[in-house]
């Protein structure tokens, strides 16, 4: 297991790859072919992160004795200390305090007989979705003294488990891809080296991020991305728009990291240690023990995941983010680092898990913001005519699907629809920047249309993620989506019935505006100037990968009853399998739910219906003229269908007109006739009251002591206005020269 | 513990005496160069004291940028160079009584407290490579800081002092 | 070596920096006067470092020496800004605060 002890190496690259460009790019390199030594760069890291993905999975299936977690969930600790040499039981040992310290020293490996009981109760709890029994641990490596201050020492190391080689995958496979697309994009840049710099330092910072051993490491990587992203959106800072969305980004995110910092104080205060692996081991051991702690603690890290993964009410940067160029988006605004915070939630979710009792409740502060997210963002897609900003809006909406999923207690379903929902999105972003490339750099869809006879590949590409996205059957969005439905429909103890209307809407909104996309870019009559073409082969080689995988991905996590006729159950739910950390999850007393054909039909159904109601309508509004003739129809008669569509119109005079009307109607007559006689009865009363304490009291005594007064401070004020000369060494002589009276009043007195 | 006693006495003598001469001179430049020659005096105590490194560093910082950055501040203010009766302000007789008054004080108070306390001799002798610990492990943050905060004082001062 | 020389050897020089500050009417050598103050202070600091056989006093020196180079640096500009807009650097030239 080589490559997961020493995951080091691949942050480590793509960080060498951002100094080589920058320093050497411009001048020793040529700024031409900086390129190269980013896709090597990332090439390599691909392939490494490929190799740990292949190595996890042997992990998981052929477990040596090491990575099999000891029965008890206390006590998972004590292989790290035989992988890792002394630093690491060390560090345990010195940050746990009382509690975990004898758990985790290697020399205590098998002294835990007393804790069996308990955590068998644990495992048998914790299986009920029937993956294997043995619990593997992560790889864990850690140099325990990076730096330390005031006596606590910060470690830095690598924590390796399914979560994290999953994230490399994605992350290392769409990084990859948007550099070689990006090669066609950005050509001729004015800035072309500090681009490919930056996509270099954002990849290894994600890298960074996504493999961190502790919160102070997270909290490095978090903002590390934050800052790759700000330089990327305002890349053509020329233009005030650009900069002014970056800085957007930039401030609303800090916003968020206030909430991240405090979070992670409080975890280190209620735990005593930095360690992610020593934090969820401690809460899975003994749920509930430090409830308020991590209610506070998970309600600060939620305004963290609020403006990092575009929830609302802090998910205005997103859309706004779209002035960058549009491999970045692809990369980093819809697929990588907006999904940060979920997987920030992902990585702590025992803390999310007990402080918003997901495990008992049926509705949580996290479950409602990500399905009122993904309600929101979904509705506002359909008033954009930017085709980047429907995506954008069609990430909050599906970023807001993740964090639902995870609010439920959906730990798989979410993992894996941030999983299949970063192939189909980045494949949308890279096409529509191929669309904008073919057609003159605008993404207005009022200029576009009939695209798809210009550009096939890119149509076909584009519809294929379409589909996936709005989750058609057999494509990936399909699977991960119903898990999501399925996950809100069961919850754990109780359902969350709630999101689970919230996330059928969502799935039928989602098919709609999508199918309006498509509509407008590829179909009907060209209504741009100019001979649109078809983007050259290193932008759809790209395009079609990823629909590849758009097409392909769910079959990651299949639910077994699908695999049985084939004889392959042995397959279902590998992602569950492979990435769901169960050595921090089944304390917690996580449960998965059995498939359901049932679930599975009402999604398809809703995601169909989306997509049939919405071609119906442009279908039957096509005419000779398309644009204009659209309209005419519009006046004749209002259906529900134009309501969604004119959804700014329907906010802002339907629903805000029709609460405003009655509710200041009867305001009025409140006001009017009830409030008013109070209100004058009351006065006339005060005003005869008032009278007499003006005449006697106010004049008489309490305005002469006023007046004494002002004239004191008068007459005071005109004699201390001398030593106010305005002369700074004035100042300064009456600062020392009382200094000194002090201290000699002192010397004397002591 | 003569011979430093002397040096002591001879470089205490050399900077007092500059350090009159700075705040006391009617030349601009002659005032800087005073200047210099009490923060090398200084430095020479610091090699008395065995602060090796603190007395390079302020050979390097001060005599190197600091008192170069203050020929540049009179040169680009056109102070008069050579003599000037303006140099010192009409109150100066407040100003000498607060600071005698200041170090009166000052003097008694050491004199009473320490009175004939020595230095310790043959104590550890903190070396460059201590002090590098001691910056980057305990005071890691407050060096942070400084990092910041110097940082802050070039962007500052270029904001302040740049024509638009 | 008496602790006391080098105490008060920082105060005589703080107190030549006192008086610098209040007197002078230049405000660059106003400025190097605070340095004056600032390098008293330095005295102490290490003195008190060798005195009780801790590291500490050094590193403070050094933190004094990075502060006092970036107050100058600004107020060098702050002085540079007065002269362009005032065309005198005079600090008794200085009294908008008058009341």
């Amino acid at each position: 297991m080589w490559m997961l002890e020493n995951a080091f190496l691949i942050p480590l690259i793509p960080a060498l790859s951002f100094a080589v460009i920058l320093f050497f790019g411009k001048r020793v390199i040529g700024s031409g072919r900086v390129h190269l030594i980013g896709i090597t760069a990332v090439s390599l890291i691909w392939v490494l992160s490929l190799v740990a993905a292949f190595q996890w999975t042997q992990r998981v299936e052929h477990p040596s004795s090491d990575a099999i977690a000891q029965i008890s969930v206390d006590d998972h600790g004590d292989d790290h200390g035989d992988d890792h040499g002394d630093d690491h039981g060390d560090d345990h040992g010195d940050d746990h305090g009382d509690d975990h310290g004898d758990d985790h020293g290697d020399d205590h490996g098998d002294d835990h007989g007393d804790d069996h009981g308990k955590a068998a109760m644990h495992s048998e709890s914790g299986h009920g979705g029937g993956h294997g029994s043995a619990l593997i641990s992560p790889v864990v490596t850690s140099y325990s003294k990076w730096w330390s201050n005031g006596g606590v020492d910060f470690a830095i190391g690598t924590h390796v488990d399914g979560l994290t080689v999953l994230l490399l995958v994605v992350v290392a496979s769409i990084s990859l891809l948007v550099h070689i697309y990006s090669t066609e994009y950005v050509k001729g840049d004015r800035r072309y080296v500090h681009y490919y710099a930056f996509l270099s330092l954002f990849t290894a910072a994600m890298l960074f991020f996504v493999m961190a051993q502790n919160i102070v490491q997270l909290i490095v990587g978090w903002e590390l991305v934050g800052v790759c992203s700000f330089g990327l959106i305002g890349h053509w800072w020329e233009e005030k728009p650009n900069t002014d969305a970056a800085l957007k980004a930039f401030l609303t995110n800090r916003v968020g990291d206030i909430g991240l910092l405090v979070g992670m104080i409080v975890l280190w205060g209620t735990f005593g240690t930095f360690s992610i692996d020593a934090i969820n081991t401690a809460i899975s051991a003994s749920p509930g023990t430090q409830h308020f702690a991590l209610l506070v603690a998970a309600c600060c890290l939620m305004a963290a995941v609020a403006s990092k993964s575009g929830q609302f009410p802090l998910h205005t940067w997103l859309p706004d983010a779209m002035a960058g160029p549009t491999p970045v988006s692809a990369l980093i605004h819809a697929a990588t680092m907006v999904v940060a915070g979920v997987y920030m939630i992902a990585r702590l979710y025992p803390v999310f898990y007990d402080g918003f009792s997901i495990g008992t409740s049926s509705i949580n502060l996290m479950a409602f913001i990500g399905g009122f997210t993904a309600l929101m963002g979904a509705g506002l897609a359909f008033a954009q005519w930017d085709i980047k900003k429907v995506l954008a809006y069609s990430t909050v909406s599906q970023l807001g699907y993740m964090v639902m999923a995870l609010g439920v207690g959906a730990w798989t379903a979410a993992i894996f629809h941030l999983f299949t929902h970063a192939f189909f999105k980045a494949c949308l972003f890279l096409g529509a920047g191929s669309v904008s490339h073919a057609a003159h750099h605008t993404f207005d869809m009022r200029k576009m249309g009939g695209l798809k006879k210009f550009m096939p590949h890119t149509y076909w590409t584009f519809v294929i993620a379409t589909l996936a996205l709005s989750g058609i059957f057999p494509f990936a969005g399909f699977w991960s989506k119903d898990e999501i439905l399925l996950g809100a429909k069961v919850g754990q103890q109780s359902g969350y019935p709630l999101m689970l209307i919230f996330g059928c809407a969502v799935a039928f909104m989602t098919a709609a505006y999508m199918t309006r996309v498509v509509w407008y870019t590829f179909h009907g009559e060209y209504r741009g100037h100019g001979h649109p073409h078809e983007s050259p082969k290193v932008m759809t080689v790209p395009l079609w990968i990823l629909a590849g995988m758009a097409l392909v991905g769910g079959a990651f996590n299949l639910p077994g009853p699908v695999l049985k006729p084939f004889g392959l159950e042995g397959l279902a739910h590998r992602v569950q399998t492979y990435a769901e950390p169960s050595v921090y999850l089944s304390g917690l007393g996580l449960s998965h739910p059995d498939p359901s054909l049932s679930m599975a039909l009402i999604g398809l159904g809703l995601a169909l219906s989306g997509i049939i109601v919405t071609y119906l309508y442009f279908w039957r509004n096509m005419g000779p003229k398309g644009l204009t003739e659209r309209n005419k129809y519009a006046k004749a008669g209002y259906t529900f269908l134009e309501n969604k569509y004119y959804l700014d119109y329907l906010y802002n005079d339907i629903i805000v007109a029709s609460i405003k009307k009655p509710i200041a109607n009867s305001a009025n007559w409140f006001n009017q006739n009830v409030l008013d006689k109070a209100v004058n009865t009351a006065g006339e009363s005060a005003r005869d009251s008032g009278r007499w304490i003006y005449k006697w009291i106010d004049q008489g005594a309490i305005d002469g002591s006023v007046n004494a007064a002002a004239r004191g401070a008068d007459t005071s004020g005109e004699g201390l206005r001398t030593i106010q000369s305005g002369k700074v060494q004035n100042y300064g002589q009456l600062l020392f020269g009382a200094a000194a009276v002090l201290a000699i009043v002192f010397v004397i007195v002591i | 513990m003569v011979a430093q006693n002397i040096a002591f006495g001879i470089i205490s003598g050399i900077v007092v005496l500059s350090a009159l001469r700075m705040v006391t001179t009617r030349n601009i430049v002659h005032s800087a160069l005073f200047l210099v020659a009490v923060l090398a005096g200084l430095s020479g105590q610091y090699v008395l004291l065995a602060a090796e490194f603190v007395a390079t560093t302020q050979v390097l910082v001060y005599i190197g940028a600091v008192m170069v950055l203050f020929l540049f501040g009179i040169m680009l203010t056109k102070a008069p160079i050579g003599k000037s009766m303006q140099m010192t302000g009409t109150q100066w007789p407040i100003a000498a009584g607060v600071a005698l008054m200041l170090g009166a004080v000052i003097l008694y108070s050491l004199l009473d407290q320490f009175g004939s306390e020595r230095v310790t001799e043959g104590g550890k002798i903190y070396r460059t490579a201590d002090v590098g610990d001691e910056v980057f492990s305990t005071y890691i943050i407050p060096f942070e800081a400084i990092s910041v905060l110097l940082l802050a004082a070039l962007i500052g001062a270029i904001v302040l002092a740049r024509k638009d | 070596m008496l602790l006391n020389q080098f105490l008060i050897l920082g105060a005589v020089l703080f107190c030549i920096g006192v008086y610098g500050v209040l007197a002078r009417k230049n405000a660059v050598m106003v400025l190097m006067s605070i340095e004056l103050m600032l390098n008293a202070v330095n005295i102490n600091m290490v003195v008190f470092g060798v005195q009780h056989e801790v590291v500490s006093g050094q590193v403070f020196a050094l933190f004094i020496i990075a502060v006092a180079a970036a107050e100058v640096g600004v107020g060098l500009a702050i002085v540079l800004l007065l002269y362009r807009n005032q065309t005198s650097i005079d600090v008794e030239d200085f009294d908008l605060m008058k009341g």
